[in-house]
């Protein structure tokens, strides 16, 4: 995988619009964004309510996927055009979880919501009718994704990379800046993680940074060992999503995985070893 | 918006009466000639320009964060080049109000 694979312009996106064999869908941070107006053309995947489990902590299950991208009139041929608010936050996300579930023609908007935005582009509010489909997904793709075992495993051997914000990697915030912070977890970091925060990759409009800025944050200002293989995680597990995109699908590492309990389930389990304060 | 999500609505997460105590909260809102610019964006910037987090403004021209208390940088984008910044004070159990006007 490289850039020019997976990473589309909104020039692109705009001769795309209305075109068949071609689905452009939003996942928004902000799940009301797609109702005041979004790319013509463009359907909605809402992050939580579409894509979890609405009992169980978990994605929804194969079966769930097949039904949603069936009723939302997506085929296993279509290409999907994914993007979103906050940097493509949630759209990386949903890629990693098209991915995860195998499907084949997954692209990203390059700034996404912000830089259509940004850009004064047409925004509308028509919420257009899709014939529905009979989508087959893939069983989940275990080498994308990591579980709790696994990353304790990982503590020492493999790179472990904490997307979230300094103060959050510290202990000193339990959640994003943006959000009220009271959680029941305890705060700190993986020990070994190495604190990249997820939006370092992204340029103020969005858009990703160049391969050669984004090799030079992670392998040589982290020091991130791009000959091991890498975890990432942050809170929940959407962050680390972006973060993952960028290594695996922009900078081409093989083995990268997202730990998407993250930190709401690393700081609660029992037992497990905790570093707090700035990384070693 | 539960709290099991990174999700944030437009213009930040309202502020709950029992917790606002206990929150360093910075909120405000941006405005040309006296209307609310949306779409846009507030940004919360850290020591040494360092990122910490973004919301759409809400259509008020809103935004609100729930801050570490201490010293940050406020930036505001919005179509047609519009690039603002503030120096801003969060403290604990306080609401620090900033206004912008592009």
């Amino acid at each position: 995988m490289s850039r020019s694979d997976v990473l589309v312009d909104a020039d692109w996106v705009e001769a795309q619009i209305g075109a068949p064999g071609t689905v452009i869908v939003e996942v928004d941070e902000d799940t009301s964004a797609y109702d005041k107006g979004h790319i013509p053309s463009a359907i909605k995947i809402d992050w939580k309510k579409d894509l979890q489990d609405p009992v169980r902590r978990d994605f929804v299950d194969k079966v769930g996927f097949e039904t949603l991208l069936s009723e939302r009139g997506i085929s296993n041929d279509d290409t999907v055009v994914l993007y979103g608010g906050n940097n493509n936050w949630f759209a990386a996300y949903a890629y990693w979880y098209f991915k995860l579930y195998g499907h084949d023609k997954v692209l990203l908007l390059d700034g996404g919501r912000k830089k259509w935005e940004l850009d004064s582009r047409e925004l509308s509010t028509d919420v257009p009718a899709r014939d529905k489909t009979s989508y087959t997904a893939s069983e989940q793709d275990a080498a994308l994704r990591a579980k709790r075992d696994e990353v304790i495993d990982a503590i020492g051997k493999r790179n472990l990379v904490d997307v979230r914000s300094p103060d959050e990697f510290a202990g000193r915030l339990l959640a994003p800046a943006h959000l009220p912070q009271e959680q029941a977890q305890r705060g700190g970091h993986i020990p070994t993680a190495k604190n990249v925060p997820w939006s370092k990759a992204a340029n103020e409009d969005g858009t990703f940074r160049s391969d050669d800025e984004l090799t030079a944050l992670y392998r040589d200002e982290a020091g991130v060992d791009f000959g091991k293989d890498t975890i990432a995680y942050c809170r929940i597990g959407e962050r680390s999503a972006h973060t993952w995109f960028v290594l695996h699908e922009i900078l081409g590492q093989p083995n990268v995985k997202n730990y998407d309990g993250s930190w709401t389930e690393y700081g609660s389990l029992v037992g497990v070893p905790i570093e707090l304060g700035e990384g070693k | 918006m539960s709290n099991d999500s990174c999700g944030a609505p437009a213009g930040g997460v309202t502020i709950s009466k029992d917790k606002s105590s206990k929150e360093a909260v910075i909120e405000g809102q941006v405005l040309r000639g006296g209307a609310p610019v949306s779409p846009g964006y507030a940004r919360l910037l850290g020591t040494g320009d360092e990122f910490v987090a973004e919301v759409p403004l809400g259509e008020d021209g809103g935004f609100r964060f729930f801050a570490a208390p201490g010293e940050w940088t406020l930036r505001v984008l919005a179509p047609g080049q519009v690039r603002l910044e503030q120096e801003v004070t969060a403290d604990i159990g306080q609401v620090t109000k900033v206004e912008f006007l592009v």
